[in-house]
C-alpha cells in the first residue's frame, strides 16, 4: 500500500477527532499519585547504587584504590573506569559516563559503588581512594578560546579552518553558513548596529531527577527501567558501551517527569549496568538534585557578536554574526544550529553566520528544547529591536518587511517552503496585547525565532482487538500528551470514538528502532506512523469484509468506521462496523494489525512571534512580566491544550533563561548554585497568565498539515523580555540573565553617561 | 543497624514501620511503604514534588525526618481521592490539561487541597504564592492556576 504524507486539504477540512479536547488516556494515574515514574521501579533484590564525583574541575586521575570500600559489609561491587573497555566510537559518552585519565569537570564520575543500602553505599564512596593531579581550569568560553587557556584534550585540532591547527586547543570546530557579500551589503546600509552579547549557561530543569534500575543476569540478559526522552537510544549506546548484543539488553521507559532535550542522552544508565553485571543483582541509581545539575547536560553558555546593516525605509542588506558556544567538557555544543537558526527569520541578500564548538570544564552539554536557537537568535532580535527603533520603525512591520515567505533563500542553504511567519506577525500585529499603552517603566518586547523540526526513524503498530477497541504500540517516550494525540490520530482515520483507543509506549523488544521524544518529532513522526498504520489495518479491514460478501476487496470502501460495499458491481450488503470485523476476525484470517516504519522526512518548519510587557523596579532592577502572548505556527493542532501547553512551557521556560537562570562559577571552577533555591526556575508568583494563539499554516509533508510545536517556543522569549526589558529600563540590555543587580547597573551607567 | 519503630496514621489508617533515624519521611513513603505518589524532587524543600499534609497542614515530606511522624495524621496523593471518585481538583487538572509530564502534580493536588480547605476562595495572586513552592517546569502554570480557580469555584457551588 501507499504511504502518502502529502498534505490533503479536503481531508483536513473534515476532521472529527482532530482538534478537539479529549482528556489524556494516562491522565487519572498522573492525577492520583499512580504513575510510575524512573524512581517509582523497584525490583526485588536490589541493591543501591550511588557514584562518586570529582571535587575538581580538571585534574589527572593517577589511581583510584577500592579496596576498602570492597572490603565494607554490605558493598556489593565497585566499578571504575577499569570496568569500562575503550570505545573509540563513543568515545566521548564513555569519557562523560566514567572518567578515564582526567576528571574533566566538578561532578565528572570517578567510580560508584552498589550496596545493600543507602547508608552502607554514601560510606563506602568515602573509603574509596582517588589520587588526583589538580590542572588549571577554564569554565568561560571566550577564556577557553584563548590561545594560553588550559587545554582540556590534547585531541583537539580545530575542525573547519584551513590550514588545520598543528597544536591543539578548546576550539573543536567552526562552522559557517550565509551566502551573498557581507561587505558590499553593509556598503549599502544607511545604519549598521553591532554588539557584543552574552547568554549563561541554564538547565531544563525537570523536576524529575535521572533514574533507573538495571538488572543484569548470569547469561547476560539485561533489562533496564528508566526515565528517558529514547530508550531505543538508551538500548543502543549502553549495549555499545557495555559490550552486550543489542538483542540481549531490553529497556523499558518509566513515565517521564520531564525532559526537555536533557534525558535524550545517558549518565547513570551505563553505570547502573554496570554495577549489576558486577554485583549480579539489580541496582537503582537517582541521581540528587545536586547531581542533576553538576552531571546531566545543562546547555551552552555563549558570547556571540552579531551586526546588521538596514536602509533607512527598513530593508536589511546585510546580517553577520559569529556565535561561540561551550558544550561542557567534551565536543558537541549545538554551535551548528545556533549558526543555522539565527537569521532564518529573514529573507537576505548578504548573510554570514559563523560559530564555533568550545570545551570547557563543565559537565557535557546535551539537547534543550531547540538547541544553539535561543541564544544566537536572542542576539539576532536584540539587534533587530535595535535597529528598528534607530530607524523609527514599528518592530512588527520592521519583521513583515524582511520576513521569509514560501520560496524565501533561508539564510543557511535550502529555500523554504510554506511557513507561516508572516502570519504569527500579522496576528501579533492584531493581538489586543499590542495596542494595549504602557505606563511608567514599563516596555513592550517583540521577537521572532524559528525551528527546524525534525521527523526522523520510527515505528509504530495498530492492533484491532477482538471487542472493537484498538490499541497502539508506540516507540516514542510521551513527554507531554502524545498518547492522547496518538488515539485521537487512530481514531480520527479508523472512525471510531477516541475512548475506543489507548496507546501503550513499549519497550524496545516490542518494536523496531525509534529514534527518541526529541526536535519536535512525537506528534508528527509517531502520528504519521499511526495514521499510515491505521491505513493499512483499514485496507485488510476492506478485504475481510470483502471476503464475507465475497466480492472484489477494491469494491469495498472505509467510511466513518465502517466498510461499505462500493461501486457498480459491489452488491446490497449492510455495512460491517469495525467491531463486526473485528468479532470474526478469526475466521477471516486471524488478527488485524496495521504497522508503518519510516524515516520521515517532511517535518515543517516552524516560526513563532512572543509580545511580552514588563515592567523594571527603579530602585532595585526587579523585573516584573506583566502580559505575554506567544503567536505560533503548529501546521494543525491535534489537540490544541497540549499545543497551548507547549507554548506556554517553552516561554517560561525563556522567561527563567532571560531573567534568573545561570550556572554560576566560582574562580575555584566549581558550581556555586547547584540547588533550586539558587538556581531559580520561574514559580507561579513571578508570572502572568501566557497567553496563546495558534497559527495554521498547513505543513505539506503531513496529510493533516501537522507541524512540530515543542521547540520554537523557547527560541523568541530571551530577545522578546530582553527587548521589553530594554525598553522599560530605557538602556540596552546585552548579557542574560538580566538579574536584578544587573539591569540596575546598566540603568546607573547610562544615568552617569548621560550626566 | 538498630531501627526505630513509629505508629502513625496515613490517609486514615492506622500504620506502623521501622525506619532509621536520618530516614526522611518521605524516604519511608517511598521505600519502605510503597506510596510512591510523593516525588523527590530536590529533597532541600525548594520543588514541592514531595507535598503531603501532617495533621493538616501543608509539608515538605523530604524536609521531615520519619521518626517526627508519630502520633501525627499524614495525608499523600494516594488519600485525595474518595476510592474511584476524584476530587474536585484532581478532576479539574485533567479537563484543562493542567499537566504535562505530571511529576509535579500530585504535589500540587495535596497543595491545593490544602488550600482550598484553608480558603475557599482565593485570588488568582493568592494561588500563584500559595503555589509558589511547587515548581512545574513543563506548563508555566497557566493551566494549573485556572484549574484551580474551576476547582474552587465548584466547590464553593457556584
Ligand atoms: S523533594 Fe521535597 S521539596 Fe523538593
Ligand atoms: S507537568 Fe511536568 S513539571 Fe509540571
Amino acid at each position: 500500500m501507499t504511504h502518502s504524507s502529502d498534505f490533503n486539504a479536503e481531508k483536513a477540512s473534515n476532521l472529527k477527532v482532530i482538534g478537539t479536547r479529549p482528556a489524556r488516556p494516562d491522565g487519572v494515574d498522573k492525577v492520583t499519585g499512580r504513575a510510575r515514574f524512573g524512581a517509582d521501579m523497584n525490583l526485588p533484590g536490589q541493591l543501591v547504587g550511588r557514584i562518586l564525583r570529582s571535587p575538581h574541575p580538571h585534574a589527572i586521575i593517577k589511581s583510584i584504590d577500592t579496596s576498602a570500600a570492597e572490603a565494607l559489609d554490605g558493598v556489593k561491587a565497585v566499578v571504575t573506569r577499569d570496568d569500562f573497555a575503550e570505545n573509540p566510537d563513543n568515545h566521548a559518552v564513555l569519557c562523560n559516563v566514567m572518567a578515564r585519565e582526567k576528571a574533566l569537570y566538578e561532578g565528572h564520575t570517578v567510580a560508584a559503588v552498589a550496596a545493600s543500602t543507602a547508608t552502607i553505599a554514601r560510606k563506602a564512596l568515602k573509603l574509596i581512594n582517588v589520587d588526583y593531579e589538580p590542572l588549571p581550569h577554564v569554565t568561560d568560553v571566550d577564556a577557553a578560546m584563548q590561545p594560553d587557556a588550559p587545554v582540556l584534550h590534547d585531541t583537539i585540532f580545530t575542525s573547519g579552518v584551513d590550514p588545520v591547527p598543528t597544536i591543539p586547543s578548546n576550539i573543536v570546530a567552526r562552522c559557517e553558513f550565509g551566502h551573498g557579500d557581507v561587505e558590499a551589503g553593509f556598503a549599502k546600509a544607511d545604519i549598521i548596529v553591532e554588539r557584543e552579547l552574552k547568554t549563561a549557561a541554564t538547565h531544563q530543569g525537570y523536576i524529575e531527577p535521572h533514574a533507573c534500575v538495571a538488572s543484569v543476569s548470569t547469561d547476560g540478559m539485561s533489562e533496564l527501567w528508566c526515565c528517558t526522552q529514547g530508550h531505543f537510544d538508551d538500548r543502543k549506546i549502553c549495549a555499545a558501551l557495555l559490550g552486550i548484543d543489542v538483542s540481549r539488553l531490553r529497556v523499558t521507559a518509566s513515565e517521564i517527569g520531564g525532559g526537555f532535550g536533557g534525558k535524550t542522552t545517558v549518565f547513570i544508565e551505563p553505570v547502573a549496568l554496570a554495577l549489576s553485571r558486577k554485583a549480579g543483582r539489580p541496582v537503582k541509581i537517582v541521581m540528587s538534585r545536586e547531581e542533576v545539575f553538576k552531571a546531566s547536560g545543562p546547555t551552552a553558555s555563549t558570547s556571540m557578536r552579531v551586526k546588521i546593516g538596514v536602509t533607512n525605509d527598513g530593508r536589511m542588506t546585510a546580517c553577520d554574526g559569529e556565535f561561540r558556544l561551550q558544550g561542557g567538557a567534551f565536543e558537541g555544543s549545538p554551535f551548528d544550529s545556533a549558526a543555522m537558526t539565527a537569521f532564518a527569520c529573514y529573507d537576505l541578500e548578504n548573510v554570514k553566520s559563523v560559530a564555533f564548538d568550545v570545551v570547557v570544564n563543565r559537565p557535557k552539554g546535551a539537547a534543550y528544547r531547540a538547541p544553539g536557537a535561543p541564544m544566537s537568535v536572542y542576539g539576532v532580535e536584540s539587534v533587530v529591536d535595535e535597529v528598528a527603533l534607530k530607524i523609527g520603525m514599528d518592530p512588527i512591520e520592521f519583521r513583515l518587511k524582511n520576513a521569509v515567505r514560501d520560496g524565501s533563500q533561508s539564510s543557511y542553504g535550502p529555500k523554504f517552503g510554506p511557513n507561516g511567519l508572516v502570519e504569527t506577525l500579522e496576528a501579533a500585529k492584531a493581538h489586543p496585547q499590542y495596542k494595549t499603552p504602557l505606563g511608567p517603566n514599563q516596555g513592550r518586547g517583540i521577537a521572532s525565532g524559528f525551528w527546524f523540526n525534525y521527523g526522523g526513524e520510527t515505528c509504530s503498530n495498530l492492533n484491532i482487538n477482538a471487542d472493537g477497541t484498538v490499541t497502539l504500540a508506540v516507540g516514542t517516550p510521551d513527554i507531554g500528551g502524545s498518547r492522547a494525540s496518538m488515539c485521537m490520530m487512530a481514531a480520527e482515520e479508523l472512525g471510531i470514538p477516541y475512548d475506543s483507543v489507548r496507546a501503550t509506549v513499549v519497550d524496545t523488544g516490542a518494536l523496531g528502532f525509534n529514534e527518541g521524544s526529541y526536535g519536535s518529532r512525537v506528534t508528527y513522526a509517531s502520528g504519521l506512523a499511526i495514521i499510515n498504520a491505521a491505513q493499512q489495518a483499514i485496507t485488510e479491514m476492506c478485504k475481510r469484509a470483502s471476503m464475507m460478501w465475497d466480492i472484489p476487496a477494491d469494491a469495498v470502501t472505509w467510511e466513518d468506521g465502517y466498510a461499505k460495499p462500493s461501486g457498480a458491481n459491489a452488491g446490497e450488503f449492510e455495512p460491517m462496523s469495525l467491531a463486526e470485523i473485528a468479532a470474526i476476525a478469526a475466521n477471516t484470517g486471524g488478527p488485524i494489525a496495521g504497522h508503518r516504519e519510516h524515516n520521515a522526512d517532511s517535518a515543517g518548519i516552524s516560526f513563532g512571534t512572543h509580545i511580552v510587557d514588563t515592567e523594571v523596579d527603579p530602585e532595585t532592577g526587579r523585573v516584573d512580566v506583566l502580559r505575554y502572548t506567544v503567536i505560533q505556527d503548529a501546521g494543525k493542532a491535534i489537540h490544541p491544550d497540549y499545543v497551548e501547553g507547549q507554548f506556554q512551557g517553552g516561554a517560561v521556560q525563556g522567561i527563567g533563561w532571560a531573567l534568573n537562570e545561570e550556572y554560576i562559577y566560582g574562580d575555584d571552577g566549581k558550581l556555586q548554585n547547584a540547588g533550586f533555591l539558587d538556581y531559580r526556575v520561574p514559580v507561579a508568583s513571578d508570572l502572568p497568565m501566557i497567553d496563546t494563539v495558534i497559527v495554521e499554516v498547513p505543513n505539506p509533508g503531513h496529510p493533516y498539515g501537522v507541524r512540530g510545536v515543542g521547540e520554537t517556543g523557547i527560541v523568541p522569549p530571551l530577545a522578546a523580555v530582553a527587548n521589553s526589558v530594554s525598553a522599560a529600563a530605557g538602556v540596552r540590555l546585552s548579557e542574560l540573565p538580566m538579574s536584578p543587580p544587573r539591569v540596575l547597573k546598566a540603568m546607573d551607567d547610562a544615568k552617569q553617561a548621560a550626566e | 543497624m538498630s531501627g526505630t519503630h513509629v505508629s502513625t496514621t496515613i490517609n486514615g489508617d492506622a500504620v506502623e514501620y521501622v525506619c532509621d533515624v536520618e530516614e526522611t519521611l518521605l524516604d519511608v513513603l517511598r521505600n519502605r511503604l510503597g506510596l510512591t505518589g510523593a516525588k523527590e524532587g530536590c529533597s532541600t524543600g525548594d520543588c514541592g514534588a514531595c507535598s503531603v499534609t501532617v495533621d493538616g497542614r501543608l509539608t515538605c515530606s523530604c524536609l521531615m525526618l520519619a521518626v517526627e511522624a508519630e502520633g501525627h495524621e499524614i495525608g499523600t496523593i494516594e488519600g485525595v481521592a474518595n476510592g474511584s471518585e476524584l476530587h474536585p481538583i484532581q478532576q479539574k487538572i485533567l479537563d484543562h490539561a493542567a499537566l504535562q509530564c505530571g511529576v509535579c502534580t500530585p504535589g500540587v493536588v495535596v497543595a491545593v487541597k490544602a488550600l482550598l480547605e484553608k480558603n475557599p476562595d482565593p485570588t488568582e495572586t493568592e494561588v500563584r504564592y500559595w503555589l509558589a513552592g511547587n515548581l512545574c517546569r513543563c506548563t508555566g502554570y497557566d493551566k494549573i492556576i485556572r484549574a484551580v480557580m474551576d476547582a474552587a469555584s465548584e466547590m464553593r457551588g457556584s
